[in-house]
């Protein structure tokens, strides 16, 4: 094991531990948005996904890349987009009399 | 000094992260903290653009693009309702990329790689395809494209477990000998036989589970992504993914009162022995919605319960409605949310916020349970097993031991249901045949309706 393997896992436990830490303190009410933000970020394979389309392969690997890059970027497209529409519902009380939605 | 470029963008990213999830902790703070995640994003992009291996764009663009044109229907368009296929199609987008970037990966190094990277790119691709085609079949079960009962044949879970011992002996034999190509593929191939049958025996209320522990191995695929090519960001926003989908699966099984263990070696959604005690002798009492309504008019408390069928017929809209307009008769309405109600965590919060329900009327199950006592009415819309009394009282029934709201403490009780089927387990419901219980019968939309129109006229 190389010592870069090492510090590798330090980042991925220290990381595990931080969003554990933090994701205990979402509440219930947000665990739909939690999930698709979490998916938003997973999108961060595009990151990966982006070196092996470009990095002038044969075409079968640009090919497989290319792939991964389009479901990398539908992830954190789509993600981002449908965690900010639905962050956007969440509202107290006071501010939706405001608005003045209610019907009827 | 490009590098130094690429890693403070990566930094500043993965920073951006977790602050993008610790502002989801509460909801007035939380589009702004995953707007700025957004930002993190566009950075971690724009710093890998600069690596020097990256030679060519062509197929850079081609991927952005389509990928574009696909993601922005997928977040502009898809209605609420959907929202967990949705999110399960997204799993398996998220572990296709892990998976093809690990394939890319060993074509092009497999003659020069070590035995820890190779190791982290067998996890990643293991991991990975079978997180694609489970995402799928989940998708397949709540698209109802495929049943979303549980398909079972006798000797499954000893198949199961002969498939996933294979793959793991063959993972070890590709990690000691990276050079056999086959048997690599191979492995992928196993994997997504593994990922369709961890799937087939679940059933639609089993979904939460599901959908959360796919949620966490799409999650370590990306960290093993960021393993088997050194690159930390990806390490940590899928270690964060993956803990937020184990923490999510650990809450979901208790709630459902599964071991964890069950939940992770799939062998949930087997069918029920019916040795639950049975109803046979009691009486249901139907109720009209005139009374329903006058009941409901002059309560001081109302305590709405939601479950999958109010989402089936879309009636969070019509809820919203009559709420308001209890409201205005001088009564208070709460919303008692059941963690596993709907078909993924938190699903009933987002179709109440949608039809404009205060999230601060909107209450979890430990903060509401003490208050049903003192509710006039606990209006139950299309939930069933979460508030059987049975998992209280009754240890012969399947769900024993499974926290349920409350309901049966309420003064009274209005049921919306379709008909007297029993709901996912299989089991009677003892609340619907309480003396306080009066039951409503027809589609809950078309029900909400005609109390809504009652509650006008009175």
């Amino acid at each position: 094991m190389t010592a870069i393997d090492i510090v590798e896992l330090y980042v991925f436990v220290l990381a595990a531990f931080v969003g554990y830490q933090v994701i205990t303190r979402v509440p219930p009410l947000l665990h739909t948005p939690l999930m698709s933000a979490t998916n938003a970020i997973s999108g961060i394979s595009l990151v990966g996904s982006l070196v092996a389309a470009g990095a002038n392969h044969g075409t079968l690997s640009s090919l497989l890349g290319a792939i991964a890059v389009g479901s990398a970027t539908i992830n954190v497209v789509g993600g981002f987009i449908i965690t900010d529409r639905m962050l956007k519902m969440f509202r107290r009380a006071d501010k939706i009399d405001k608005t003045g939605a209610p019907r009827g | 000094m490009s590098e130094y470029l690429i890693q403070a963008a990566y930094l500043a990213a993965s920073v951006l992260f977790i602050l993008g999830l610790k502002s989801l902790t509460r909801p007035d703070s939380a589009r702004r903290g995953m707007q700025q995640a957004a930002v993190g994003m566009l950075l971690a992009v724009v710093g890998t653009l600069l690596n020097h291996q990256i030679v060519r764009y062509d197929w850079i663009i081609g991927g952005l693009v389509v990928g574009t044109v696909v993601g922005i229907p997928l977040g502009f368009m898809v209605p609420m309702t959907a929202m967990p296929q949705r999110i399960a199609i997204s799993h398996m987008f998220g572990a296709l990329a892990a998976t093809l970037v690990g394939v890319v990966e060993y074509r092009e190094a497999a003659g020069h790689i070590d035995t820890m990277r190779m190791g982290a790119l067998g996890f990643e691709v293991l991991f990975g395809a079978l997180t694609v085609t489970g995402s799928f079949m989940a998708f397949g079960k709540l698209q109802e494209l495929v049943p979303s009962r549980p398909v079972t044949y006798p000797g499954q879970n000893a198949v199961n477990i002969a498939l996933f011992a294979g793959t793991l002996g063959l993972l070890v034999w590709v990690v000691l000998h990276p050079l056999a190509g086959a048997l690599f593929y191979t492995m992928i191939a196993l994997a997504l036989v593994i990922g369709i049958s961890m799937v087939l025996p679940i059933g639609g209320a089993d979904m939460p589970v599901v959908i959360s522990l796919l949620n966490s191995y799409a999650g370590l695929a990306s960290s093993a992504t960021g393993f088997a090519i050194g690159n930390n960001v990806l390490i940590i926003a899928g270690a964060l993914d993956g803990a937020s989908g184990f923490l999510l699966s650990v809450l979901m099984s208790k709630a459902m009162n599964r071991s964890f263990g069950n939940v992770l070696f799939g062998a949930f959604g087997s069918p029920v022995a019916a040795t639950a005690r049975t109803t046979e002798g009691l009486s249901v009492r139907s109720i009209s919605a005139e009374d329903a309504a006058l009941q409901l008019a002059y309560a001081k408390l109302v305590i709405v319960v939601p479950g999958y069928g109010m989402a089936v017929a879309q009636a969070q809209h019509q809820v919203r409605e009559l709420a308001h307009l209890i409201e205005r008769h001088g009564g208070t309405v709460k919303y008692a949310i059941h963690p596993v109600a709907g078909r993924m965590p938190g699903h009933m919060n987002v179709l109440l916020a949608e039809a404009d329900v205060p999230y601060d009327r909107l209450y979890d199950m430990e903060e509401i349970n003490d208050e049903f006592e003192r509710a006039d009415v606990a209006l139950v819309i299309g939930a069933n097993d979460v508030v059987n009394p049975a998992a209280r009282s009754d240890r012969g029934s399947p769900i024993y031991g499974m926290p349920i709201l409350n309901v049966d403490k309420a003064h009274s009780i209005i049921v919306l249901k379709r008909s007297m089927n029993p709901g996912f387990a299989g089991i009677e419901n003892e609340l619907f045949y309480d003396p306080k219980t009066s039951m409503l019968f027809g589609d809950a939309k078309a029900s909400l309706t005609r109390l809504v129109a009652e509650v006008k006229n009175l």
